[in-house]
C-alpha cells in the first residue's frame, strides 16, 4: 500500500504541475508581483503552443516574473477563450487567441464569449493561406485552375481545417471573386487536411503557409492571399498580384479578460511588443514558416473590427 | 527514407550511450506511470514533458518522449485488469478478458502475459519501422475518407459478434454509444447538437469519463449492492503465467502485431480501434470462442500486442512524412518541431544520426519497459486481494481523479458518475458493454469520415464501391454483419429451449 500511496502522490505531483495557478491575494501596486499564467487553447505541439513555447522564456524576462504555460483545449479554442472572459481580469491570466476563430465562432453560434469580450494586447505571428496543388498535378497556373473550376462546377474540391474557419472564408471569397462553384471539404485539424491532400484525396487546398513551409519539395503554390509574397516561397506569386483581392491569414495573438485595466494592457503590451522585435523570436517564427509581427494593442483592435465586417458580408449567404 | 545497417548500428551505439539511456529509462518509467494512472494518457504525459526540450539537446529528449509513448503501451492495461479501470481508450478490450481473469486468481497472469505481448509486437514493429519504413511510407496517403468511412464501418460491424448472443442489446447499446459521441460540435462545422443549450455539453461528452464510469464506477456501484468482501472468487491464486499460457497466446500475439502495425500506419486509426479488431479477430478464430469475455487469455494477449504495434507503426508516417497519427504522436511532433527539426523524407538525410538513434533506443526503451514491468506484476496482481472495502473506495477515488484530469473539468467527473450509473445498470440487465464503448470510439471518424466523402462524391454512395480499399473493407463489413446474423439465427434454432439469459 505504500507503494500505491506513492503511486498517487506522484499523481498528484503530475496534476499539480498542469495546473499551477497562483492565487491572487492582495491588489499590488507594480504589476506583475507574481508568475502569470499563459493559457494556450488548443493542444500541446500545436501551433498556438509552439508560439507560447517561444515567448515563454523572453517574456520572463521581459516581465520580470515566471510564465507558467496552461492549457485549456477544446471546441476549436472555444473553451478556452470562454475559460478566459470569465478569469479575474487582473493580467495575472492571459490566454493566446487566434483570428479569425474569435471573430467567426461568436458569429456562428452562442459560444459562451463574444468577440468584443477578448481583449486583444497585440498579436505576433501571422500564418497567411495559400491555394496550392500538388507539385505533380497538371495544373500549373491560377488560371489554369480558375478555368478547371469553371468547366467542372461543384466538383472541384479544396480541402481546409474546420468549417467556419479562416480556411471556409479563404474559399468563399474565391468563389465570390471568380464565379466559380468549388466545394469547400473540411477535416478536423491541419494534419488530416495535409494528409488528404497529400494522397491527392482533395484537388487542391488553403494550406497554412507554415504546413506548406513542410511540405514544400510536394505542393505547387498557386498563389498566397497576401498583400505581398510571403518570403519563405519568394517565387509564388499572391492572388492579388494575379487580379485576386483576398487576404487571408490565421494571425496568433496574446488577449486578456474584459475589463482588464488599461495600465496592465499597456505593461503587458510593451514587455510581449519587445519580445516580438526580439531578433533571435522573429528568425524562429520565421524559421517554422510563420510571419513575424508585433501589432499593438490599438491596432489588433482595429483590425478585429475590420475583420468582422468582411466575414459578416461573407457568410450573410451561409446556412447556420 | 534508406535503410542501411550501417545508420542502425550507429543508432545502436548512440542509443546506448549513458545520456540517452538515462533519458530512455525516464521515459520508460514516466510512460508506464501515465499508462497505469487513469486519465493521464501517453499525449498528456508527454505534453507535461515538452517543457524539457529546452533543456535537453534534441537526441535524448526526442528517445524519452517516444519512450512515454510507448511505455504507456504497456501500463495502459494494468488498471484495466486488477481493478477494471480502463485508462485509455484502448485498454478496453484488455479489461473484458483481463478482469474476468483477475477475478479468478489470474491476475498475475493476465498482467505477465499482457507485458510479454507488448514486448514482442513492439518489438516486431519495430523490426517493420526499420526495414520497410520507406515501402509502407505511402499507405497512409492511400487512405482517403471514403477509405476512412469504409475502415470505421468495418469496425462498427464488429458489434455483432462483440454482442455475443444479445444481439438487440449490442445493437441499442452501440446506438446509445453512437448517441453519446455526437453530444457537442459537430467535428468539422462545430455546429452544436444535442446540448440542450448548455456550454458544458458543447465541447462533448469525454470517452474517458464513458468508459471510467462504465467500467470502474458500474463494477464497484454492483459488488456494493451485492456486498462483495473480496474481488478474487477462488482461493488458488496464480502469480505467473504457465507454459501452457504462453503457447496459446502464441498465435494471438503474432496476428495481433500484423493488425496492430497495419492499422497503425493509418493516421486517425488510434491504438483504440486496432485493439478492438484484434480482440475481435481472436474471438473468431478461436476454436472455443465461448471462453471469451469469461477470462481467456488470448483475449488479453491480443489487444496488449496490437497496441504495441500500432505505436510501433505510428513512426513510420511521423518520420517518413511529419504526419501524426494520434493526438500522443502530434505532440511528438511538435517536439520535433522546437528543434527546429521537420520530420519527412529530409530528415533522414539532414538528420540521420537522430532518427536512428531514436529508432535503436525504442529497440532498447521495449526491454527496459518489459524488465519493468514483469517486476511489478506480482506487486499490481496483490491488489485484487485488498478486501473490497478498502479497494472499492480506492477505485472511485482513482476514477474520480482520472475523470478530473482529462481536461481538469468537473463537468468530466460528473459525466463519469452518470455513466456508472449506466453500466451498473447494464450489469443488472445483462447488457453487453463491449459493442457501446465500440460505437463511440469510432462514432467521430465515422461521422466526418462520412461527412466528407459525401461532399467529395457530391452524395453519391458509389464513392464507397467505386473506390478499390473502400470497396474492400465495405465488402468484409457486410459479409461479417451477414455472417453474425446467420450464426444467430443459427444457434437459436439449435438452443431454443436453452437458457435464453444473454
Amino acid at each position: 500500500m505504500k507503494r500505491k500511496a506513492l503511486w498517487l502522490m506522484l499523481a498528484g505531483m503530475m496534476l499539480g504541475l498542469g495546473l499551477s495557478q497562483a492565487p491572487a491575494w492582495a491588489q499590488e501596486k507594480v504589476f506583475p508581483s507574481k508568475q502569470v499564467t499563459y493559457l494556450v487553447c488548443f493542444d500541446p505541439g500545436g501551433q498556438s503552443d509552439r508560439g507560447a513555447r517561444v515567448y515563454q522564456a523572453p517574456l520572463s524576462a521581459a516581465l520580470g516574473q515566471k510564465v507558467i504555460i496552461d492549457y485549456k483545449v477544446g471546441g476549436g479554442g472555444a473553451l478556452g477563450w470562454r475559460e478566459l472572459t470569465r478569469t479575474k481580469p487582473d493580467g495575472y491570466t492571459f490566454a493566446g487567441f487566434n483570428i479569425p476563430h474569435i471573430i467567426l465562432q461568436p458569429m456562428q453560434q452562442d459560444v459562451g464569449y463574444r468577440t468584443e469580450q477578448i481583449v486583444p494586447i497585440m498579436v505576433f505571428q501571422r500564418t497567411p493561406l495559400a491555394l496550392a496543388v500538388l507539385g505533380t498535378s497538371p495544373i500549373k497556373t491560377l488560371p489554369e485552375f480558375i478555368e478547371h473550376a469553371k468547366k467542372n462546377p461543384g466538383t472541384v474540391t479544396i480541402g481546409g481545417s474546420g468549417a467556419y474557419s479562416g480556411y471556409h472564408m479563404a474559399v468563399l471569397r474565391f468563389e465570390k471573386l471568380t464565379g466559380t462553384k468549388i466545394t469547400y471539404v473540411p477535416f478536423t485539424g491541419s494534419a488530416p487536411q495535409m494528409t488528404a491532400f497529400l494522397g491527392g484525396h482533395v484537388n487542391a487546398v488553403f494550406g497554412a503557409s507554415d504546413d506548406l513551409t513542410r511540405f514544400r519539395d510536394q505542393v505547387r503554390v498557386l498563389g498566397f492571399a497576401m498583400e505581398e509574397r510571403f518570403p519563405g516561397f519568394p517565387d509564388a506569386p499572391t492572388l492579388k498580384e494575379q487580379g485576386l483581392d483576398m487576404m487571408e491569414a490565421v494571425d496568433r495573438g496574446v488577449a486578456v479578460p474584459p475589463n482588464t485595466p488599461l495600465p496592465i494592457i499597456k505593461k503587458l503590451e510593451e514587455a510581449l511588443i519587445k519580445v516580438a522585435n526580439l531578433p533571435e523570436v522573429r528568425e524562429e517564427m520565421i524559421r517554422q514558416g510563420f510571419i513575424p509581427m508585433a501589432m499593438g494593442h490599438e491596432e489588433t483592435k482595429a483590425h478585429i473590427v475590420k475583420m468582422t465586417a468582411i466575414y459578416k458580408e461573407l457568410t450573410a449567404n451561409l446556412a447556420k | 527514407m534508406l535503410f542501411s545497417w550501417e545508420y542502425l548500428f550507429a543508432g545502436f551505439a548512440a542509443s546506448v550511450s549513458p545520456e540517452n539511456l538515462l533519458w530512455a529509462l525516464v521515459g520508460c518509467f514516466i510512460g508506464t506511470l501515465v499508462g497505469v494512472l487513469p486519465g493521464i494518457g501517453p499525449s498528456s504525459g508527454i505534453a507535461i514533458l515538452l517543457p524539457l526540450t529546452t533543456m535537453l539537446p534534441p537526441t535524448p529528449a526526442i528517445i524519452m518522449l517516444a519512450a512515454i509513448y510507448y511505455g504507456a503501451m504497456y501500463g495502459g492495461s494494468t488498471t484495466a485488469i486488477v481493478v477494471n479501470i480502463p485508462g485509455e481508450a484502448s485498454s478496453v478490450p484488455t479489461a473484458i478478458d483481463g478482469y474476468e481473469m483477475a477475478k479468478q486468481g489470474r491476475a498475475g497472469a493476465a498482467l505477465a502475459i499482457s507485458a510479454i505481448s507488448s514486448f514482442v509486437a513492439g518489438t516486431l514493429g519495430l523490426v517493420g519501422l526499420t526495414l520497410f519504413a520507406p515501402a509502407l511510407a505511402g499507405f497512409a496517403l492511400a487512405f482517403g475518407p471514403p477509405e476512412y468511412f469504409a475502415l470505421m464501418f468495418m469496425g462498427l460491424s464488429l458489434v455483432v459478434s462483440l454482442s455475443g448472443r444479445a444481439l438487440l442489446k449490442g445493437l441499442i447499446g452501440a446506438c446509445l454509444g453512437l448517441l453519446v459521441s455526437l453530444v457537442g460540435q459537430n467535428p468539422l462545422t462545430g455546429a452544436s447538437r444535442l446540448t440542450f443549450g448548455s456550454l458544458e455539453l458543447m465541447s462533448g461528452i469525454n470517452f474517458i469519463s464513458l468508459i471510467i464510469g462504465l467500467f470502474a464506477l458500474g463494477e464497484v456501484f454492483l459488488n456494493l449492492e451485492q456486498q462483495v468482501q473480496l474481488l478474487v472468487d477462488k482461493k488458488k491464486i496464480q502469480w505467473m503465467p504457465t507454459w501452457a499460457d504462453l503457447r496459446q497466446c502464441w498465435g494471438a500475439i503474432l496476428r495481433s502485431t500484423g493488425v496492430g502495425f497495419f492499422m497503425g500506419l493509418l493516421p486517425g486509426c488510434a491504438p483504440a480501434v486496432t485493439t478492438f479488431v484484434a480482440y475481435d479477430l481472436e474471438r473468431r478464430i478461436s476454436k472455443t470462442p465461448e471462453r471469451f469475455g469469461k477470462g481467456a487469455i488470448e483475449g488479453v494477449a491480443a489487444p496488449e500486442g496490437a497496441n504495441n504495434a500500432t505505436s510501433s507503426a505510428g513512426f513510420v508516417p511521423l518520420f517518413a512524412f511529419g504526419l501524426p497519427t494520434g493526438p500522443a504522436l502530434a505532440v511528438l511532433l511538435g517536439g520535433l518541431m522546437m528543434y527546429g527539426l521537420q520530420p519527412g523524407p529530409l530528415l533522414f538525410k539532414t538528420n540521420p544520426d537522430l532518427v536512428w538513434a531514436v529508432i535503436a533506443s525504442m529497440y532498447v526503451g521495449n526491454v527496459i519497459c518489459l524488465v519493468l514491468n514483469l517486476p511489478l506484476v506480482g506487486m499490481w496482481a496483490r491488489i485484487a486481494v485488498i478486501p473490497f472495502y478498502i479497494l472499492g473506495p480506492l477505485i472511485i477515488i482513482f476514477s474520480v481523479v482520472g475523470a478530473y484530469s482529462i481536461r481538469f473539468l468537473m463537468f468530466d467527473v460528473w459525466m463519469a458518475l452518470v455513466f456508472g450509473v449506466v453500466g451498473y445498470l447494464m450489469r443488472k440487465l445483462k447488457w453487453p458493454m463491449a459493442p457501446m464503448v465500440l460505437a463511440s470510439v469510432l462514432a467521430q471518424m465515422l461521422e466526418t469520415s462520412l461527412q466528407q466523402s459525401l461532399l467529395i462524391s457530391q452524395g453519391s454512395l458509389a464513392i464507397f464501391f467505386t473506390r478499390p480499399i473502400a470497396a474492400a473493407f465495405v465488402v468484409l463489413a457486410l459479409a461479417s454483419i451477414v455472417r453474425g446474423f446467420w450464426v444467430q439465427i443459427k444457434e437459436r434454432r439449435g438452443e431454443a429451449l436453452a437458457d435464453g439469459d444473454d
